[in-house]
């Protein structure tokens, strides 16, 4: 009935196994981000998602579109590289807030001029 | 049978990803500081990102591919200006 039966039974089984460990892994990644307690611990399990579930769930969708088109389909590459580039920046950019965020501010009220580091 | 197993697995992963929103929603709303909304909202649009791709996949059309591709950039965009505005007070200086 739907287009998912024109995959051989191979690529259809390796196919939902990828997609389900992509998700679990991001589902992983956020309860580790709700149950940790301090925001150092916090930062780490969504990269968990932001890679190995993100390059899973791409992986399957290339698999996909490639047998159904019957040719190699390979543009989520794109989002892969993008968003595995750019999660470092911006954690280390949020890491860096914070240090600066939870330092003693100085006597006059005004935040002490910490994390300028030139 | 191979159709079934395949839509079977993506309304599995839909399920989870969503489960995964609401985890990142619960801390978005709980913080307790603002780096920590900040990381929640960055950790929902990779979930989001990876909802779109299961969609898209259902649907057998790219038109998600490319929503997932903006949520993507505009993500990067957003977080950076944010972590920004919290180190510095401004986001253009």
């Amino acid at each position: 009935m739907n287009h998912f039966a024109e995959l051989p039974p191979l690529v259809g089984v390796i196919v939902g196994v990828l997609v389900v460990l992509g998700a679990a892994l991001a589902l992983l990644g956020s309860v580790g981000l709700l149950r940790l307690s301090t925001f150092y611990e916090r930062i780490h399990p969504p990269t968990m998602g932001t890679t190995l579930g993100l390059g899973l769930i791409l992986l399957a969708s290339m698999l996909t579109f490639s047998t159904l088109e019957s040719r190699p389909v390979i543009h989520e590459i794109v989002i892969a590289v993008f968003v595995v580039v750019t999660t470092p920046v911006t954690y280390m950019l949020l890491v860096r807030a914070a240090i600066h965020r939870e330092q003693p501010r100085r006597d006059d009220g005004a935040i002490d001029a910490g994390g300028r580091n030139e | 049978m191979t159709g079934s197993f395949v839509v079977g697995a993506l309304v599995v992963a839909q399920v989870l990803l969503a489960l995964a929103m609401a985890c990142a929603l619960v801390r978005l709303l709980r913080g307790p500081r603002a780096q920590d909304r900040v990381l929640a909202l960055d950790a929902m649009y990779v979930d989001a990102i990876l909802l779109l791709l299961t969609f898209g996949m259902r649907e057998a059309t790219t038109v998600y591919f490319e929503a997932a591709l903006v949520i993507g950039v505009l993500g990067f965009v957003s977080t950076a200006a944010l972590a920004k505005f919290l180190l510095r007070g401004e986001v253009i200086e």
